[in-house]
């Protein structure tokens, strides 16, 4: 049994396990590498870790606050340019993108530029795609974390694609002219865990965090869910876990706020 | 598979985003023919006297360095105490660099790839206030696609296919076509090339000529020195011919795309200047609250404070303090904090 642990913590240890040794993953600022980082830490030590900024497998000693800064090519095996890192997930290297982003629909389609619908005068405005359009469109799988799940983040449809997921249904980014066998694989939130109906391409729930019930994750979700047979509990984070989190990766707070 | 197609290209969808630099690449061969030196001269000069001589009102700007990382700040203070005006930026990864120059108001357009984000450190009120409001006029793009238009203005063509963007928002408001390739039929979408009229970057280090090493990851740099018509470089440190020509592999920048050389330690500051120098958090958190205040005066006398009142970026780093900056060198190697000091 571990300690006292919040949900979110959770959600960043299940993120983590998402990512398979010796695979290579483009990543995002934030949870994402929260996530990405601990994996690193734990089951996944030979995972490649690339950032769009030009840092190729680095060994994070703590949490960047960019995906640019000096922590991010700590260690690392190569420096290179933008340029090259989008070539190399264009040329089918990099197994996983792991984003984030403010909303998103039931095919995956994640909305970091603005909410509203003026385009020339947002309610809020975001930073854009950045790195996460040229990561979800050309990766093999895009893995996506979604903090606060509710029905402002979950939404039928979102107030701009910023980001490509499987656009409007099954066949639709081939349609557009992206690769075949891409798109997203699975939604982790401080919630549950979702994966894909291959189907529908629409988001299906696999998993609940201990103590959230199908109820609460369909309360909480603007679009109708696809519900898996087996809905499984996700296991709770380690003590070793949390002292990764907290200790060696964001020692400062800055995700994990203190 | 590989088609021998024999169509017209036909423009299946497009977005309506506005293009905000106006240079051909064509045009801009010609102008370099003209303008360019290739002569091994001292550039050299005051940043001032730079900035002065090759950023113009009206100007569409690149920036070197990352948002925060390697950005060529010593520049964009002097930018803004010129009050040089109208200015198109590309936005790819935009944060401190570009916030400081809409603070000041001198920005007209953005490309946006990345902008009033922060990272780690949330949104920036300045930004938010100019976009929502429509103030600041915007083109859509991402960091893969502003890369790809500069790849296509260093080599010269008027356009490049991509395969990003496809299907989303993000396109629609893009100046973006997609075509079918006339050799395998697939789709594509093709972006216009970016020539910008100048590049403002900071590095590591140069010789006196301009030829420019940079440590670690070189995010767009290259590209953008290729591909713009001047280029302003201030470094860390101004090192020998010899060293350049000792190890020339390392040249980065080659001299004949450099217009001005300037020197200036810590001119990155308080960006994250990789194997010198980390972030000088408090700065830019101190920075960033002065520019969410719904009081704009509050914005303006951070601005007198720390760029107005200055005749330099010497009068910046004094009042900044040497003990402050160094304990950012012992962040930088994550030293014990003021060891040894």
């Amino acid at each position: 049994m571990s300690r006292n642990y919040t949900l979110r913590e959770l959600m960043a240890c299940v993120a983590a396990k998402q990512l398979e040794d010796g695979k290579a993953v483009a990543v995002g600022t934030g949870l994402p590498l929260v996530a990405t980082m601990l994996a690193q830490q734990t089951h996944a030590p030979n995972l490649v870790i690339i950032f769009e900024a030009g840092g190729i497998a680095p060994q994070l000693p703590i949490l960047p606050i960019s995906v640019g800064d000096s922590r991010t090519i700590h260690k690392a095996l190569c420096t290179t340019t933008l340029i090259d890192i989008m070539d190399t997930i264009r040329r089918g290297y990099v197994d996983y993108a792991f984003l984030g982003g403010a909303q998103i629909d039931s095919y995956g389609n994640l909305n970091s530029t603005m909410i509203g619908d003026d385009y020339e005068k947002p309610k809020v405005r975001f930073p854009g795609s950045g790195g996460a359009n040229d990561f979800g469109s050309l990766a093999w799988e895009t893995l996506i974390i979604m903090d606060r799940h509710s029905p402002r983040r979950f939404v039928k449809k979102v107030d701009f694609i910023t980001t490509p997921g499987y656009l409007y249904g099954p066949g639709a980014r081939e349609e557009e002219g992206l690769s075949e066998n891409t798109g997203p694989s699975r939604v982790i939130t401080d919630l549950c865990l979702f994966d894909f109906e291959p189907e529908s391409k629409r988001m299906r729930l696999i998993a609940c965090h201990p103590g959230v019930t199908v109820e609460d994750v369909i309360k909480a979700t603007g679009f109708e869910i696809i519900i898996a047979d087996n809905v499984r509990t996700t296991d709770p984070p380690t003590e070793e876990e949390l002292r990764l989190l907290h200790e060696v990766i964001d020692p400062l707070g800055f995700v994990f706020k203190k | 598979m590989r088609l021998n197609c024999n169509m017209e290209m036909k423009i299946l969808k497009e977005g309506s985003g506005e293009i905000f630099c106006k240079n051909t690449p064509s045009e801009v061969r010609e102008w370099t023919r003209k303008n360019k030196t290739r002569a091994l001269i001292d550039k050299r000069m005051p940043i001032k006297e730079a900035i002065k001589k090759f950023v113009h009102n009206g100007d569409y700007l690149a920036i070197g360095g990352f948002g925060h990382i390697r950005i060529p700040m010593v520049s964009i203070y002097e930018i803004v105490r010129q009050h040089i005006k109208d200015l198109s930026v590309a936005g790819h990864t935009a944060v401190q660099d570009i916030d400081m120059l809409m603070a000041g108001g001198c920005v007209k357009n953005v490309d946006i790839a990345y902008v009033v984000g922060f990272e780690l450190r949330g949104l920036s009120g300045v930004q938010r206030r100019l976009f929502e409001s429509g103030e600041v006029k915007k083109t859509e793009y991402t960091n893969g696609a502003m890369a790809y238009r500069l790849r296509a203005g260093a080599q010269g063509i008027p356009f490049i296919p991509v395969k990003v963007m496809l299907g989303t928002d993000t396109m629609l408001h893009s100046p973006g076509k997609v075509v079918r390739c006339p050799f395998t039929g697939e789709k594509v979408l093709l972006l216009p090339s970016l020539n910008p009229d100048v590049l403002i970057m900071h590095a590591h280090r140069a010789d006196i000529y301009g030829n420019v090493q940079i440590d670690g990851h070189i995010v767009k740099d290259d590209l953008q020195a290729r591909a713009s018509k001047r280029v302003i470089v201030t470094v860390e440190e101004i090192i020998s011919d010899d060293s350049i020509r000792a190890d020339p592999g390392k040249t980065i920048i080659p001299f004949y795309m450099v217009d001005a050389v300037i020197e200036q330690p810590w001119g990155s500051h308080p960006g994250n200047m990789p194997y010198k120098y980390y972030f000088d958090h408090e700065f830019t958190e101190e920075y960033l609250a002065a520019g969410r205040d719904k009081d704009l005066k509050v914005i303006e006398r951070w601005l007198d404070d720390w760029v107005y009142s200055f005749e330099d970026f010497d009068e910046y780093l004094t009042k900044l303090g040497s003990k402050r900056l160094y304990r950012l060198k012992d962040d930088e190697f994550l030293r014990v904090k003021n060891g040894g000091r």
